[in-house]
């Protein structure tokens, strides 16, 4: 296997993690809105990611300055090609971060209300976005002969990508809900599991369109059926099996099905994508290829020891940091920093 | 074509700019945060738990905007300079993913762990992640300067498939230029935090609120101060020894020298510069100086542009090699004079400590309180000089800056970016501002003790080990 090539896996593995792990983050900056009733609860869901979300986010750091590095051609298309998009993106990740550092530093209605905002606004459009961008990567945007992006607005928004937009934002809603359902006591769980149940048909329907334009609106399954079937054919079965978790009040397993759907939906944009990074719609000779869009060996070989060593300590204290706050939040008596 | 460029610039350097005043008071704090924490396990005294607990409220108020301001930081590179990013990915990229890896984790996991784990950890392995937080940062500063330093000084690199592709990693991080930079920035950072310390402190003595806490923070906040201040400039000293070889043309720019000086070389202090016809004029100069600061010893004549001009003409061809030269030269003298004033202010601190009359000099107090902002603007003009001394190359001598600008990204959608990111760092700045004069004014006053009956008293972290 190609050094290109496990740059490529490796990045998929920073996007997927990304996602799965700030999907819950979303999804607990949305509830702020649609499930907690008054100021203690707001301040408990948004103490329940309070110790993980900023490390969560570096993945999403750690995956673009890894683009940067293995796949200059790669970030530099990218990221000037969705340049209004990642501006959007890059403004909802400011107010959601500072957010829930300043939320209880200041006493008025107003300032606690405006936060709130942000924080919603902040955990809502960025999930929305993360689904356009994966969707319309696989979809083709108008890429030229010099590897430079022209997108307009409907390579960015139509059917297929809105779908996915929507998916992202409803499943990180439910895989947020069901982080709460694991992290909170008392009527907070209840409710987050009760509010769960409520979302799943609705995502199920969504999940379902999702597959459906997928097939109809670009040639992931032509190129790649043999793998995409199979996938997302267990991606259904997983869905399936949530509902019977849910009923059950199976918390972690259930937990455990949104996850999974979640990281098969992000590893199957880059199934689709290979044996490219950028698909062009111009013409397929305009697609950018994984060889040519990579940096040299050398540099690939320097960063892939890195990766190799830092990786497993990265994740055994990510691990760590998880199992410490591994208790539930119990709301009055709890010691709440945000 | 130049509209996108000046504006990617003004772009670059604004969220720069902005985001390097975090920095400096991140890495800064932490340092000193860490160092109070630890007096406190080992001294067992709760007054430095009580300090360390105070400062860290603007410590993470600040940190919060420095990380968000930090995702820009990355992302900018690919938006605005497309063309820069695609020649340079392979050597520049990498130490930029090295960082997120090795830095940017350890101090996002562990600063959550130090939040949120006051209660939950034992004593020690609670300080371990403040220091964790502080090793991370200081990480951070080096990778980030090691991509910075190859624009300065590229080491470590082939040209081949149009672009600069990584060939040794030794020679990039052995670069001279990294090694003057980093200690000289991570210095000014310390500086930056302790003289935050200091001068907060200053206004409780001044007020005599909280005296025996303040004196304590102030003492180890002039200490640090005084001892980064020193670093600063020896490692400034270095800077200019390197610049002398590496960049003879920033410090020519920088002394507004358009012939060869005389030899041993004199030091501006002030002058009238015209561009236009290539002369400076009333120089006020300070003999041997320059001699001195770039060769360490009373002789040795340095370059001028014209000469340096000249010399590019051939290598690269006709164009323009000039960098901005006021801008260049009195960034330079508005860093020396913040460097110079810090260590004026540390060094009669320490002195009036000893003798015990720091409290009673009020006038010294105020002085101090002035002295929060020297290293903010010092940090800033010092940036300044470096990478408008740089131009007009991106990479210098590889790659002008006009030609690294993404050709697919419009004026329009760059003053959209530049709009409203200007119009967040406003806002977030006077909020920083706000936040952090209301918790000076509320101080470290006791809080109501915490109910920790909800905890069970024998396990770890419970009220056995309560902070209070």
């Amino acid at each position: 296997m190609p050094l290109s090539d496990i740059w490529f896996v490796l990045i998929a593995v920073l996007f997927i993690g990304f996602i799965f792990l700030e999907g819950f983050d979303f999804g607990v900056g949305m509830s702020t809105k649609f499930l907690a009733r008054n100021d203690l609860e707001k301040r408990v869901v948004i103490n329940t990611i309070g110790p993980v979300w900023d490390a969560n986010e570096v993945w999403l750091i750690t995956a673009g300055g890894a683009m940067f590095a293995a796949f200059p051609h790669w970030y530099a298309t990218a990221f000037s090609g969705f340049y209004i998009p990642f501006v959007v993106l890059l403004l909802a990740f400011i107010i959601r971060g500072v957010a829930f550092e300043f939320r209880n530093k200041g006493e008025s209605v107003a300032w606690v209300k405006t936060w709130d905002w942000a924080i919603f606004i902040g955990s809502i459009l960025p999930p929305f976005l993360f689904g356009v961008f994966f969707s319309s990567l696989i979809r083709g945007l108008p890429i030229d002969g010099d590897m430079n992006m022209y997108a307009g607005f409907t390579d960015f928004v139509n059917v297929y990508t809105v779908i996915s937009g929507l998916l992202f934002v409803v499943l990180s809603y439910l895989h947020g809900l069901l982080f709460i359902g694991l992290k909170t006591e008392g009527d907070l769980r209840v409710r987050a599991n009760a509010a769960a149940v409520k979302m799943y048909a609705l995502t199920g329907v969504i999940l379902a369109l999702f597959i459906v334009f997928t097939y109809l609106d670009t040639d992931a399954f032509t190129d790649h059926g043999a793998i995409l079937y199979p996938m997302f054919g267990l991606a259904i079965v997983l869905y399936g099996l949530l509902f019977f978790f849910l009923k059950k009040k199976k918390e972690g397993l259930s937990f455990t099905m949104t996850g999974l759907v979640f990281v098969i939906i992000m590893a199957s944009f880059f199934i689709a994508l290979f044996p490219n990074v950028m698909i062009s719609s111009i013409d397929p000779a305009f697609n950018m290829s994984i060889a040519e869009s990579a940096s040299g060996d050398y540099s690939l070989k320097i960063m892939t020891i890195v990766a190799f060593t830092m990786v497993p300590i990265v994740l055994a204290y990510t691990i760590w940091s998880y199992y410490i706050f591994r208790k539930r939040l119990t709301g009055d008596k709890e010691h709440l920093e945000y | 074509m130049m509209e996108e460029v000046l504006l990617a610039r003004i772009q670059f350097a604004s969220t720069t700019l902005f985001h390097f005043i975090f920095v400096p008071l991140s890495i800064g704090l932490a340092l000193i945060i860490a160092i109070m924490q630890t007096m406190y396990v080992v001294k067992k005294d709760e007054i430095y738990l009580k300090m360390t607990k105070f400062w860290s409220v603007f410590f993470l108020i600040n940190f919060a905007i420095g990380v968000v301001t930090g995702i820009i930081q990355e992302f900018q590179f690919g938006m605005n300079w497309s063309a820069y990013s695609r020649f340079v990915g392979d050597i520049f990229g990498a130490p930029l993913a090295v960082e997120a890896l090795l830095a940017f984790f350890l101090e996002s996991t562990f600063i959550g762990i130090w939040i949120f784990g006051w209660n939950k950890l034992p004593k020690k392995l609670h300080l371990a992640c403040i220091w964790l937080v502080s090793i991370g940062t200081i990480m951070s500063a080096f990778w980030i300067l090691a991509a910075n330093s190859f624009m300065q000084n590229p080491t470590g690199y082939v040209l081949q498939n149009g672009r600069a592709e990584m060939n040794d990693v030794v020679a990039l991080l052995t670069n001279e230029k990294l090694w003057v930079a980093f200690p000289h920035t991570l210095f000014g950072s310390f500086a930056t935090g302790a003289f935050f310390v200091v001068g907060v402190s200053a206004w409780y003595l001044i007020k005599k609120r909280k005296v025996d806490f303040f004196t304590k923070s102030i003492k180890i906040a002039l200490v640090i101060g005084m001892l980064s201040g020193l670093a600063m400039a020896f490692t400034g000293h270095a800077q200019a020894q390197y610049l002398m070889h590496a960049q003879p043309m920033k410090m020519a720019a920088a002394e507004g020298l358009w012939e060869d000086s005389g030899d041993p070389a004199a030091w501006t202090l002030i002058a009238n510069i015209d561009v236009e016809n290539r002369e400076t004029t009333g120089r006020i100069d300070i003999p041997y100086a320059l001699s001195y600061l770039t060769y360490s010893e009373f002789k040795g004549k340095v370059r001028g542009m014209n000469a340096l001009e000249q010399e590019m003409i051939e290598k690269h061809g006709e164009g323009e090699y000039l960098p901005p030269v006021k801008i260049t030269f009195w960034s330079f003298r508005i860093m020396l004079v913040t460097g110079g004033a810090l260590l004026g202010l540390g060094a009669l601190g320490l002195f009036l400590l000893y003798r015990k009359k720091l409290i009673q000099s009020v006038w010294f107090l105020r002085l101090l309180i002035a002295g929060i902002f020297l290293p903010f603007i010092g940090n800033s003009f010092g940036w300044i000089m470096s990478e408008m001394g740089r131009q007009p190359w991106v990479v210098n001598g590889l790659m002008k800056t006009s030609d690294g600008i993404s050709p697919n990204v419009s004026v329009g959608q760059i003053l959209f970016s530049l709009i409203s990111f200007s119009t967040i760092y406003t806002i977030l700045g006077i909020i920083m501002v706000v936040l952090f004069v209301k918790y000076i004014k509320i101080g470290p006053e006791e809080k109501p003790e915490e109910d920790v009956s909800a905890t069970d008293p024998f396990e770890t972290g419970g009220a056995g080990n309560a902070i209070k």
